[in-house]
This record gives structure tokens, sequence and C-alpha cells, in this order.
């Protein structure tokens, strides 16, 4: 499946880049989770689909926009 | 008073004093206000290891976070009797003693104010896409978590 997958903070720095267009062989967030956990090692991460936080079970559609996110630390 | 319109939350650099002084200016014409609540993040120089925090660079991803920044917004209107309310939030680097977040609330009763104002902060700290990058003063780093 295409997806535009965009990377944050330390998960941008690990991967050397902030974006790229991928076919990846997921069709779940669970999935996607499981294809990075092992080039992101101990980064805990959460997914955004089209700039909305995704759970575990949510589908990916072709095109999606999926976001990478690590620990949040506004404010 | 909620504004449907999706706002840039985002300062370049620290948030100024002129900037916070000019906000409270500004409320003066409002003579239904009775009460303002004003939450400032500052960079806090804490020690690692030994080594000493300088700055933290932010970045965020932008789009989503102004999104957020939206709900929470609606969200605090819907629950709070708020006359207006303001957030700005900076992007890049921040030096330790420089403001990085300004929250402005304003209701005609303190009460409304100030529960708004601790809302919005623990629900901007909990659920918009921003990063840190804690930098040393030896230019070495570390990525920011919020507890």
């Amino acid at each position: 499946m295409i997806l535009k997958l965009n990377y944050f903070g330390q998960i941008a720095q690990m991967l050397h880049k902030e974006e790229e267009v991928l076919d990846l062989p997921v069709t779940t967030i669970r999935e996607l989770k499981s294809y990075y956990a092992e080039k992101l090692q101990t980064i805990p991460f959460s997914v955004a689909v089209n700039q909305q936080l995704a759970g575990e079970t949510d589908q990916l559609n072709e095109n999606d926009e999926v976001a990478l996110l690590p620990p949040f630390a506004g404010g | 008073m909620a504004d449907k319109k999706v706002k840039n939350v985002f300062v370049e650099g620290p948030i100024t004093p002129e900037k916070i002084a000019n906000s409270i200016a500004h409320h003066q014409v409002k003579t239904n206000i009775g009460a303002h609540d004003i939450f400032l993040g500052q960079v806090r120089a804490d020690v690692i290891e030994g080594k000493t925090v300088q700055a933290i660079d932010y970045s965020a991803y932008e789009e989503m976070a102004n999104k957020v920044f939206h709900e929470i917004r609606e969200s605090a209107f819907d629950k709070f009797d708020l006359t207006c309310m303001h957030i700005y939030h900076s992007k890049g680097l921040v030096k330790t003693g420089e403001i990085c977040l300004f929250v402005f609330t304003s209701s005609a009763h303190r009460k409304e104010a100030m529960e708004a104002c601790r809302y919005l902060v623990e629900e901007i700290k909990a659920k918009v896409p921003i990063f840190g990058k804690e930098v040393f003063e030896d230019a070495s780093f570390q990525w920011k978590v919020n507890q």
C-alpha cells in the first residue's frame, strides 16, 4: 500500500528524513507499528492518519498521510 | 463566542513580554470581563548528568497541531463560560528563562477563567504533537518528554 509518511522529532533524527512515500506491506495501524518497531527500537510513538490520532485496529487506505509521532513535549 | 476558523498558534522563537503585555492591554475595551487567568510556560535550566539545558528547540506537526489546538479551544468554550481565549506556542529555539507557551483566558468571573486556563494547559501538554529538543551548553541534546 502506498503511504505518505511523515516523521517528527527523535524519529526524524533516527531515520535521517522527515518524509517519504513508501509502498509498505501493511493494512492496519497495528501492522504499521510492528513494521516500524524494529527500526525505531525503544522510541515510543503514536500514529496519526490524515492528521487524526489512529487506534491499533484502524485500517489504512491507499495514499493516506501517515505521521509517526514521538512523545509530545509542548508547553 | 467560539470561532470556527483554525488559527495558527505558533510563534517563531520566544513569546516576548511585550506580546503578553499588549494582549492584556487589548482586553481593556472588553468591559464585560471581570477576570483573566494567564499561564506562562518558561524554559527551565534543568541539569541532566552534569549538563545544563541552554534552550529548547521546538518542532511540531504543525497542521495537525493547529487542528488539535482548535479542538481544545472549542471544547473549552463548551465547558466554561468564557469571554475570550488566546493560545500561543513557540516553534524554533527558545532559551532558558524565555516564554514558550502563553495561555490567556477571560471571563466575567474568576472561577471560570482559572478552571479553563488549567484545563487548556493540561490538554495542550497531553494532546498537541509538539516536540522539544533540550540543547545543552556543549551543543549535545536530548528529547524532552512531558510528564
